[in-house]
This record gives structure tokens, C-alpha cells and sequence, in this order.
């Protein structure tokens, strides 16, 4: 009869490779086996010196209302503010922030809906503009990528990502044709009643 | 000063911006030299983060030249070549008097589930980036520290992100001399992770992704044993049959939000964004993990519901690690290891990408074109 295979028995079927074959191999094994020198152990250090020179830090003026999660006691002292809420998706945004907690699922998915209006409205500024939306460039599919170096090539072959090549485009298009199928469909029928 | 602009999902471009201020007292300004682009920058430009706004700069991984100093700064002077790791953290909060850096409570409004990130979406506070000609750094006193005269500028933008998180991933893994290690995704991250594997002492180290390329990257440069889940009906299995069909030790998840390899998953989270991620690679880890395993998390997922299974890594008894790395604590040690030969972390540097044509580079890198492994961003300025 065969070696039952390990997890019937407490014996591992195949030896490990031995700590001179390892050290020999592979530069710097084993420097860190002591879980003492791996630099977050323990997980939490009390009383770990930062660099900080403050109890409290000093507070970042609030220059225009800052939209701020539901479950923070008070605006941190430092924020960022690289894009004020503005527009539709502004108003969407403000009101996940202020009416739903971080653990409620519509807080997120009205934020990722706010993401696609705000993408919309800015494609749609960028028209009355000098500077339109480009799609060519913008999506980087320019000299400097698929028509150069092995860009195009390197699509090709072995590559199992090539389904998304032509399966991607089909799949993100697809769920806004079926949409708008969908909302003539329910025009129509309001009509209809009518 | 010329900066990358979010203009939506697939769409980037460079414009012409304000140079950023000085807005709190112990805030400094950094001319960027190098930057890079992140595989978790990814996840932003796929529209994958919820408050992605339109007219954000991206890029967390980057290294310059001190431009400018608020008036509470004491240890940067203007002129200093400086690294920042990709946190944003006040060193002073309940979770940063821990150590805890990336969990920092006093910089990010927008939630309290994550901590401030350079240049990641509202959801991380709302701080623009590094792949910019300048940036502004808060709690420039915490977080940068000045590149060592002997180290290299492409090490220090890997170190502020790439080696340490995927270090901090072998070591949430607990390994212990002798472990089989499986990491999942060889991009930049687990590459890393497996390297470091290796120093904690792993016995076999196991890499999985789906790009030849890459797993050749894996093999030569973390000494790995590689296989392609595309070559097998089912990869649980297959890495089961090569552990005496116990499963791994320790399985390490350096995928995330948009891993491949299950269609309906893949739809319903990268296409549909209906879950913070796809969880393919994570319950891959919890099915080929071993019972009583450890799974060690910290690929980026989104902060929406995934369907992970969780009942299984309950009843194989499993342990869970994640969080994103607390940069800073990892470098003394990292630096050492640098030092002394053991990681040579430019080694993963495939592209060096001007500014100007970031947008080619954003498409190369999501596409995988042209081998593409790591991507740096390097400044007009430099």
C-alpha cells in the first residue's frame, strides 16, 4: 500500500529543505526568523517615539464646510482638500456624508454613483471649453504604449488576459444599453397607461 | 506646476495646477524627483474607490527635495532629499502613539475605518498626491525622513511603499522556520512578500498569478516556485496536491480589489463595483491555507461588502491578518537588509515614465503591456 498522504497521519510526507541548502540558496534567509526583528512586532508599542513634537496638533483652518464622516466626533485637525464638493455629485456626496454611517451600504454606493455623475458633468464642462476631453490621449492609448515599444505585441501569445481585451468593452457598454433598453421600456409603458 | 488629473474611470491627464500651500503649521512642500504608480492606483483609475473626484492628483509613492517648511517644522530644512511613506499620520492619536501609523485618527474626515493617503480618493482624506512636480506633505516633522547619501532614489520611492507592504505582508503571516508560503500576485507587492518570506525563514516559498512574465520576474528575483492558475481547472487543488494536501501555512493575498479569475466575481466587483473587491484571491488564500493557517492580507480593497468566505476560515480555525503598513516602522530594519545585499529593490523597475506621458503609462500598467512590472513617474523638475 502507499503512504497515506499527510493529513490522515501527523508526519509531513515530503521534508522541508535543510537550513545550509536554504542559506545557500537564497541570500539573507532566516536573517528575520526571530519574530523579535520583524519591525511591527508587537502589532501595538505603547509610548513608540514619532517625531512628533505636539499632544494635540495645531488645527488646519476650515476655509469652506468640509463634509466629514457621521462617526468622527469633530473635523480632524488635518485634511485634505484637493476637490470641494461642487455640482450634482457634490450634493450627492454631502448627503451620504451626512445622513449615513461607514457602515451602512448606501453611504458607499451613493458615493460611487456621485463618482459617475461627477465624471459626467466634468466630460460635459470640458465641452464648452478650450480643452475638450480627449479620449485618445486621455486613455493613454497613444504612440508611447499599444503602437510602440511591445505594447501591441505584448497583448498577443500566451496571454490569458486577452479575453478582457474584447470581453471588457462588451460587458461595461452592455449594462448601459440594456439600462437604456430599460428605460424606454418603462417610458413606453407609463405612456401606455396614459 | 505641472500635475496627473483624474478625469474619470480610464481617463488622465496632465495639467497645469496651482503649486500647493502651506496650509498647517507643520505642513512642508515637496518637489517630487520620482514617483511611481501603484498597483492600487489601479483601483482608482478603474473608478473602484468610492470619492475618486474628478481633478485629483494620484500617486503615493514618491521621493524629492524639501521646496518650503510650515513655521512648526523641526526636523526638515528647505533642500533636504526626503522619502515619504505612502501614510499620512499625526504621530500623536491613540493609534499612532501605538505604532499603528496607517490607522491614524487625526487626518482623514472623510472616514475612520482608513487613514489619510496621499493622493487615494476622499475616502483616505482627500490629500492630493505625488505624481505632481510638488506636493504638499502634512506632519512633515512624522512621516518623511531624509534619504541616506548611499541609497539610491529608485530604492527609497520602492520604499515607500511596494517593499515595506509587501515585508509587512510575510511578516502578518507569523511565518516560522520551515512554513510553506503561498503568495498570491506576483506584481511588485508579492514579489516583495515572497522575498521577505524567505528572510522570515520561510521552507518554500509559492507564487500565483496568471502572467507569465511576472512569474518569471518570481522565480529569478524571489527565488519562488511559480504556477498560473490559467493552467489549472482549479488552482486550490493543484496547491493542495503540492502540500502533501495539507494546504499552505501561510497565504498571503498581495491581489485586492480586482482580482481575476472567477467571472461572476470579477463582473459583479471590477465591472459593476457592487463589492469593495473582487474576492477571488482572498478565498482562494482561505481554501488553499492550511487548517489552523495563517491568511495575511494587503492586497486594497474598497470599502464595500465583499462576499468573502468567511464560514470556512471559521471552521478551519483560521487566522486573519491585514492592515494597510505602518511605512516608517519598517524602514530602519528594510535598510539594513538594503545594506547588506538582501533586497535590491530597484531590481522590480521595468519603466521610467515622464509626467507628461503618465497617461500612456496608467494604460500600460492596467493593460500589462510590454512586460511592464513597476512603473516610475520621474518629474520635469528632477
Amino acid at each position: 500500500m502507499t503512504e497515506p498522504a499527510t493529513p490522515y497521519r501527523a508526519r509531513k510526507n515530503t521534508p522541508p529543505e535543510s537550513r545550509d541548502a536554504l542559506r545557500a540558496r537564497i541570500p539573507g534567509w532566516g536573517v528575520d526568523l526571530d519574530p523579535k526583528d520583524r519591525p511591527s512586532f508587537p502589532r501595538e508599542q505603547p509610548g513608540i517615539e514619532t517625531g512628533a513634537h505636539w499632544e494635540f496638533p495645531d488645527r488646519q483652518p476650515e476655509t469652506q464646510p468640509r463634509e466629514l464622516s457621521i462617526e468622527h466626533a469633530m473635523l480632524t485637525p488635518v485634511f485634505g482638500t484637493s476637490a470641494p464638493l461642487k455640482g450634482a455629485s457634490g450634493a450627492i456626496r454631502r448627503y451620504a456624508y451626512r445622513t449615513y454611517s461607514e457602515g451602512r451600504a448606501a453611504h458607499w454606493l451613493l458615493l460611487i454613483a456621485a463618482d459617475r455623475v461627477d465624471a459626467w458633468e466634468n466630460h460635459l464642462k470640458s465641452l464648452a471649453t478650450l480643452r475638450p476631453d480627449n479620449p485618445v490621449t486621455e486613455t493613454g492609448i497613444g504612440i508611447g504604449s499599444e503602437f510602440s515599444g511591445n505594447g501591441f505585441k505584448s497583448r498577443a501569445g500566451k496571454r490569458v488576459d486577452v479575453n478582457h481585451s474584447w470581453m471588457d468593452p462588451a460587458i461595461v457598454a452592455g449594462l448601459w444599453v440594456l439600462a437604456g433598453v430599460g428605460a424606454v421600456a418603462a417610458l413606453r409603458a407609463l405612456r401606455g397607461r396614459r | 506646476m505641472r500635475a496627473m488629473v483624474y478625469r474619470g474611470p480610464y481617463k488622465i491627464r496632465v495639467e497645469e495646477k496651482d503649486i500647493p500651500k502651506i496650509e498647517h503649521p507643520n505642513d512642508a512642500i515637496i518637489r517630487v524627483t520620482t514617483g511611481a504608480i501603484c498597483g492600487s492606483d489601479l483601483h482608482l483609475y478603474h473608478g473602484m474607490m468610492p470619492d475618486t473626484r474628478v481633478g485629483t492628483t494620484f500617486g503615493h509613492e514618491f521621493a524629492g527635495v524639501v521646496h518650503q517648511v510650515g513655521s512648526s517644522v523641526q526636523n526638515l530644512i528647505p533642500g533636504d532629499r526626503v522619502m515619504v511613506p505612502f501614510n499620512v499620520y499625526c504621530g500623536s492619536c491613540w493609534f499612532c502613539a501605538r505604532g499603528l501609523y496607517s490607522n491614524c485618527h487625526n487626518v482623514n474626515p472623510n472616514a475612520t475605518a482608513v487613514g489619510g493617503i496621499y493622493g487615494y480618493s476622499h475616502t483616505c482624506g482627500g490629500y492630493d498626491g505625488g505624481q505632481a512636480e510638488f506636493v504638499r506633505v502634512p506632519f512633515a516633522d512624522v512621516g518623511p525622513s531624509r534619504i541616506p547619501d548611499w541609497m539610491d532614489e529608485e530604492d527609497a520611492v520602492l520604499l515607500t511603499d511596494a517593499l515595506p507592504t509587501g515585508y509587512f505582508g510575510a511578516q502578518l503571516g507569523d511565518i516560522v522556520e520551515g512554513d510553506t508560503v503561498v503568495v498570491f500576485g506576483a506584481g511588485p507587492v508579492g514579489l516583495f512578500a515572497a522575498k521577505s518570506a524567505w528572510l522570515m525563514g520561510a521552507g518554500r516559498v509559492i507564487v500565483v498569478d496568471h502572467l507569465d512574465y511576472r512569474l518569471e520576474k518570481a522565480r529569478t528575483f524571489a527565488h519562488a516556485e511559480t504556477f498560473n492558475f490559467a493552467e489549472y481547472d482549479d488552482i486550490v487543488v493543484h496547491l493542495k496536491k503540492q502540500t502533501d494536501y495539507l494546504g499552505a501555512d501561510v497565504v498571503i493575498d498581495a491581489v485586492g480589489a480586482e482580482a481575476d479569475g472567477n467571472f461572476l466575481q470579477h463582473v459583479t466587483a471590477s465591472k459593476l463595483k457592487l463589492q469593495g473587491g473582487s474576492p477571488v484571491a482572498l478565498n482562494w488564500a482561505i481554501d488553499s491555507v492550511r487548517k489552523g493557517g495563517t491568511v495575511s492580507v494587503v492586497g486594497a480593497y474598497g470599502p464595500i461588502f465583499s462576499a468573502v468566505k468567511f464560514g470556512d476560515a471559521v471552521n478551519k480555525g483560521l487566522t486573519l491578518r491585514m492592515n494597510q503598513c505602518p511605512v516608517k516602522r519598517q524602514w530602519p530594519r528594510l535598510f539594513e537588509h538594503i545594506r547588506n545585499g538582501y533586497l535590491k529593490p530597484n531590481e522590480l523597475v521595468t519603466h521610467r515614465i515622464p509626467l507628461e506621458h503618465i497617461a500612456e503609462g496608467y494604460h500600460m500598467f492596467s493593460a500589462k503591456l510590454d512586460n511592464i512590472i513597476k512603473p516610475l513617474i520621474i518629474s520635469a523638475t528632477a
